[in-house]
């Protein structure tokens, strides 16, 4: 029995299939959406989103942090921003990390919250080029 | 009676108005069909989110401490109202709609004694309150309809209204903004965002089902990221409601006034030959008078 796994960024679906297995990038580490897995709904860090069929990778999507709802045979993935990882657009990127930095430069240090959350997006921009580097 | 030439340049002039309102009808009916199509595109998104709020909600209720955005500051004191029009007129009363309503809450609250604050979003609203309740502006957001509506623009204004709440200067935040039908029919409505209003009841997550959700890293860390997140989803939503209403609401306005321009060139166009008939019968009766007389 296949999952039927859908990818949403806030402005539109991009992927409602099924598939055998969908490795997503959880906060606290990956974990696989299967069939029959328990309910559970996990924080996304930035990542690649990989799609299985038959034990082989039929599609990779990045996505920029997010939120995932699993039930047994659905998996719903809601990503802040999300892009299939062969249009990753390194360069794009790149110039995101090189701003992010200076903005942590600039950063008052004593401001915990606001260094989480620039922490996060350099960690998910990083993650962006990563993904589109080794692809 | 007006003369021929003052007429004639009348029926000109109504015609080439006819030109523009049926211009403007046609690229609010393109704009229209695409602002559609991307509200449609965005609502699995917020319907998502709205599920897995709801189900968390279910499985904290009952603990101490619930983030404020959703537990609300314990107070009622102060409320931001957050009225979205468009940048530009021409459009009927979409506009006229949100001020009219906007204007009845903030008297009302202002009755009950509560302390009012607006956030115009689209240059007719700012405008607007800039005349009529310049003291209450904290801040504005104008000049992106027309446009592709980004999300970054939601996320931003959803963060400005979330310092503001944190920094408790704000204790109840509401959103009023035309709920899109159809080309036809926009509805006023407001809507509260702050605190979280949970639909309950709607059957979409069975009792017995909540209690086997696994939650990862916890409940309340989920939770405090989603809040945010949410809001900002809900204020994107009703941009993007926004700017299908508007490029509705004036489709239908200009086809109107292309009917009424139509309307009113075929009167212009009676009187104008009855003008003539009666000019050149009068000339005859002249004529005919003259000879008989000699």
């Amino acid at each position: 029995m296949p999952v039927q796994i859908e990818i949403i960024s806030p402005e539109k679906v991009l992927v409602s299939c099924q598939v055998d297995m969908a490795v997503l990038p959880g906060i606290d580490g990956d974990l696989a959406a299967m069939p029959e897995h328990a309910p559970i709904m996990l924080l996304l860090r930035g990542g690649v989103v990989t799609l299985y069929k038959d034990d082989t990778i039929i599609d990779t999507y990045f996505v920029g942090g997010g939120f995932a709802d699993i039930t047994q045979n659905r998996c719903v993935v809601l990503a802040d921003r999300a892009t299939p990882v062969q249009n990753i657009d390194i360069d794009r990127a790149t110039a995101e990390l090189e701003a992010l930095s200076q903005l942590w430069e600039k950063a008052d240090k004593s401001d915990v919250a606001r260094l989480n959350i620039l922490q996060n997006e350099i960690l998910s921009v990083q993650a962006e080029i990563d993904a589109g580097s080794s692809s | 009676m007006a003369s021929l030439k003052e007429l004639r340049a009348r029926i000109g002039s109504v015609k080439s108005t006819r030109k523009i309102t049926s211009a403007m009808k046609m690229v609010a009916a393109a704009k229209l069909r695409r602002a559609q199509a991307s509200a449609e595109a965005a609502r699995p998104y917020a319907q998502a989110m709205q599920r897995m709020i709801g189900e968390l909600a279910v499985s904290v209720a009952g603990e101490v401490t619930l983030p404020p955005l959703l537990a609300g500051t314990g107070q009622d004191r102060v409320h931001l109202l957050v009225p979205l029009t468009s940048d530009r007129g021409l459009c009927g009363g979409f506009n006229a709609n949100i001020h009219k309503l906007t204007k009845r809450m903030i008297s009302r609250l202002q009755s009950e004694g509560k302390v009012v604050r607006l956030l115009p979003v689209g240059r007719r609203a700012f405008d607007f309150f800039m005349r009529h309740h310049a003291d209450l502006i904290v801040d504005k957001l104008i000049g992106f309809s027309g446009k592709e509506i980004p999300f970054s623009i939601a996320s931003s204004l959803g963060e400005k209204i979330n310092t503001l709440f944190e920094s408790r200067e704000i204790d109840v935040c509401t959103l009023v903004f035309n709920r899109f039908h159809n080309a036809m029919m926009q509805k006023p409505l407001c809507q509260q965002l702050v605190p979280v209003v949970i639909e309950t009841g709607k059957g979409t997550v069975p009792a017995d089902n909540v209690a086997a959700y696994d939650f990862e890293p916890d409940e309340t860390t989920l939770l405090s990221s989603l809040l945010p997140r949410n809001l900002q989803v809900q204020i994107y939503a009703a941009l993007l409601e926004t700017a299908a209403g508007e490029n509705g609401a004036r489709m239908t306005a200009m086809d109107n006034a292309t009917r009424n321009a139509g309307r009113s060139i075929d009167r212009l166009t009676q009187v104008y030959n009855r003008t003539r008939q009666a000019n050149i019968t009068k000339e005859l009766i002249e004529i005919i008078s003259g000879a008989q007389a000699v």
